[in-house]
């Protein structure tokens, strides 16, 4: 079987300045992996880079997802295949309301797959538990998007569109940053709700903390635009005892 | 001879034939009204781009073609040509082409008591005294040439008396047609509203033109809103590409009186848009609310005048713009407090979106304060479509044409929350919609089909 993101050699470039230097990482259906690193190491330019973002320039490498060639999709049609990115912050957009864009998200999606689109009448009870999953008042549904919202709700609100658009891939990109411990542990409850053998995560953090809620499969650790050492959920233990220092020496010593 | 004397003997030509024949010729006071205003506009002529208040709108364009007004009322129009244009489950649409008014095309049920909804033309005719106590008395034909030319061929337009406390549900909607029947035509469509003491009312005025030989429209509206009367103006331009359209509504505001203007500025080819509320009585208020959307190379000027004549007075002035292409836009808010107007409270408000190189907009306030406690502020930005918004709605699979239309819309619905009337609102979001998917296709994909665009996103 093969892997359900493959990326091989990829590097990227932001004005000219090469932020990730070749990176390799394969996943496959039903596995979470965590990708940590210090600031700067360019874990959130791989997360962007998934989700299609334009403004990285790939120079050379390739990225398979579901064997199609990744790198050549606009973001919505990376988010037909079944690419979702929680954003690390989240946009507030005035004038849209959160359910409309939610139902207009879903539909899109759906259609590209072929799906009949949804009413709103068939969509509400579907919206409703997964709201009660994420602990949000309906109030906020009804607002614009993001919209005076506080970090938590933003970041649960993150969770609930991913709820509700069901991707194969889900790219966390530090959605544990900011949160206090009750938001942290409701955003780690509907995240772990949606493990399932069909779908793969990955959840890109600076702290190991979100670790303890989300258990990974595997972590990387993403020092200076290398994945510098690959291990299991131990590995994130080890680097809350030792930091990341001392993998960068390890790898300039290798 | 020059183009411009040309032109002045043009207008005087269609003057002199126009003041033997038309309505009320045989009244004096509106000889006299029709002759002073004519006198005027052949002293001014059409305003130049060295008159500060036309600084950034030229209008040579009009000047320069040979318009004539037309006289007759049906010019062929049919009521199946305005199918486009009807507004369903209005009780109440006059329509009138060049001008004129058109009863056999009109829709006239009864409305609230005592109601007069008729034609300028027919009430001189019937009642010359309630317009005479009102016409050209709020207009300043000193303004600008063409409030002068609207005047000196008043005749026809709308005609509406809201008497004392009678509160009117259905909104009055008037439609203005150009309907060019060959050769170029202009209009001065004239319109009157007078409310009462305690009366409320909504009145939406729309522009269209039919076929694509150059028009002209050049319409005033007085509006008088008498003490505590609750009042709401519409003017929705939607007018073929070929059409010139400058419309000025002068709004008279009596003690508590609370006037709201909204304009919604879609077609036509210039269109200069005056707003002239006067807050005369004390404690009352107006809300400028407005939204202009121009594309290719179309002009469209705002020019708003708001003059604060009486204690606790407020005014809230808001304006968007979206303008692609080569489309040029003018936002001209100037706010004048007078020496007694004290506690005034004034906002103004101008925001742009800019969807190309090309597109432009001069926005320029402009304060003259004679009072010493007051509180007036503006502000204007312009900006493009947020690059981190469009992204945020496409990577939720939102396609690119839709994610731009949606932030467009939600622009634009800034000042469509401000329109209170659900069936008008409801009438212009249908309309909106309808204007801004052309402004949604990213200009790299111009010049494709915009069936194969949508498809794709």
């Amino acid at each position: 079987m093969s892997a359900l993101l493959e990326i091989n050699d990829l590097h990227v470039s932001v004005d000219h300045h090469e932020i990730l230097k070749g990176i390799d990482l394969q996943i496959n259906a039903g596995e979470v992996h965590s990708i940590m690193g210090p600031n700067g190491s360019g874990k959130s330019t791989l997360a962007q880079v998934l989700a299609r973002r334009d403004a990285y320039e790939v120079t050379s490498g390739e990225v398979l997802f579901n064997g199609k060639d990744l790198l050549a999709m606009k973001p919505e049609e990376a988010a037909w295949e079944g690419v979702f990115m929680a954003f690390q912050y989240p946009v507030e957009i005035p004038g849209i309301s959160n359910v409309y864009f939610l139902l207009s998200a879903l539909n899109a999606v759906r259609r590209a797959r072929g799906l009949d689109e949804m009413t709103s009448m068939e969509f509400l009870p579907i919206f409703r538990e997964k709201l009660a999953l994420l602990e949000m008042d309906d109030k906020l549904m009804n607002r614009s998007i993001n919209e005076g919202f506080s970090g938590g709700e933003k970041k649960r609100n993150e969770i609930l569109q991913m709820a509700v658009l069901e991707p194969r891939l889900a790219i966390l990109d530090e959605t544990d940053s900011g949160l206090d411990i009750d938001a942290l542990r409701t955003v780690a409850h509907g995240v772990n709700a949606m493990r399932g053998a069909d779908r793969a995560m990955v959840v890109v953090t600076h702290y190991q903390r979100l670790l303890t809620y989300i258990v990974p499969d595997y972590v990387h650790v993403l020092v200076d635009g290398r994945i510098v050492r690959s291990g299991g959920a131990e590995l994130a233990l080890e680097l809350e005892e030792t930091g990341y220092g001392s993998m960068e020496t390890n790898t300039s010593a290798a | 001879m020059t183009t411009a004397t040309q032109a002045q003997h043009r207008y005087l030509e269609s003057f002199n034939e126009f003041e033997q024949v038309a309505a009320g010729q045989e009244l004096p006071w509106l000889r006299e009204l029709r002759r002073r205003a004519f006198a005027r506009f052949c002293e001014v002529g059409f305003p130049t781009t060295h008159d500060e208040d036309w600084r950034f709108t030229d209008v040579s364009a009009i000047s320069n073609t040979a318009f004539r007004p037309l006289r007759d009322s049906q010019s062929g129009v049919s009521s199946l040509q305005l199918e486009p244009w009807r507004v369903e489950g209005a009780d109440c649409q006059l329509v009138f082409v060049n001008g004129y008014f058109a009863p056999e095309l009109s829709v006239l049920n009864e409305l609230s008591e005592n109601v007069t909804v008729t034609s300028l033309a027919q009430e001189l005719s019937r009642n010359p005294r309630s317009i005479e106590r009102h016409l050209g008395r709020y207009i300043d034909l000193h303004r600008d040439g063409f409030s002068a030319l609207n005047t000196a061929f008043a005749e026809d337009g709308a005609y509406v008396h809201v008497p004392r406390g009678v509160i009117v549900e259905e909104p009055i909607y008037l439609l203005f047609v150009s309907a060019p029947n060959g050769l170029p035509v202009m209009s001065h469509p004239r319109t009157l509203i007078v409310a009462e003491e305690d009366s409320q009312a909504t009145f939406v005025e729309e522009y269209v033109s039919l076929g694509l030989e150059p028009a002209f429209c050049n319409a005033v509206t007085e509006l008088v809103a008498a003490d505590n009367s609750v009042l709401s103006h519409y003017r929705i331009e939607r007018e073929q590409a070929s059409t010139f359209n400058i419309s000025t509504l002068r709004i008279q505001q009596g003690r508590s009186a609370n006037v709201a203007s909204h304009s919604v500025l879609l077609g036509g080819s210039l269109l200069r848009n005056n707003v002239h509320p006067v807050l005369a009585g004390e404690g009352s208020e107006c809300l400028i609310n407005g939204l202009f959307l121009g594309s290719d190379r179309q002009h469209i000027d705002n020019y708003m005048l708001v003059e604060h004549a009486s204690p606790h007075c407020s005014s809230r002035q808001f304006y968007n713009g979206i303008l692609d292409d080569h489309a040029h836009g003018v936002f001209h808010g100037r706010i004048i407090v007078h020496k007694d107007a004290q506690k005034t409270d004034a906002k103004q408000t101008n925001r742009n979106l800019l969807l190309s190189d090309d597109a432009q907009i001069d926005t320029k306030p402009q304060l003259e304060i004679h009072a010493d406690d007051v509180k007036c502020t503006h502000g204007a930005t312009i900006g493009q479509i947020d690059e981190e918004a469009l992204f945020y709605l496409r990577s939720r699979g939102i396609g690119e044409v839709s994610a731009r239309k949606l932030l467009l819309l939600a622009f634009a619905g800034e000042c469509l929350v401000r329109m209170k009337e659900t069936a008008v609102r409801e009438h212009v979001e249908t309309l909106v919609n309808q204007y801004v998917l052309r402004f949604a296709i990213p200009n790299a994909q111009n010049g494709r089909p915009v069936e194969a665009i949508v498809k794709a996103s």
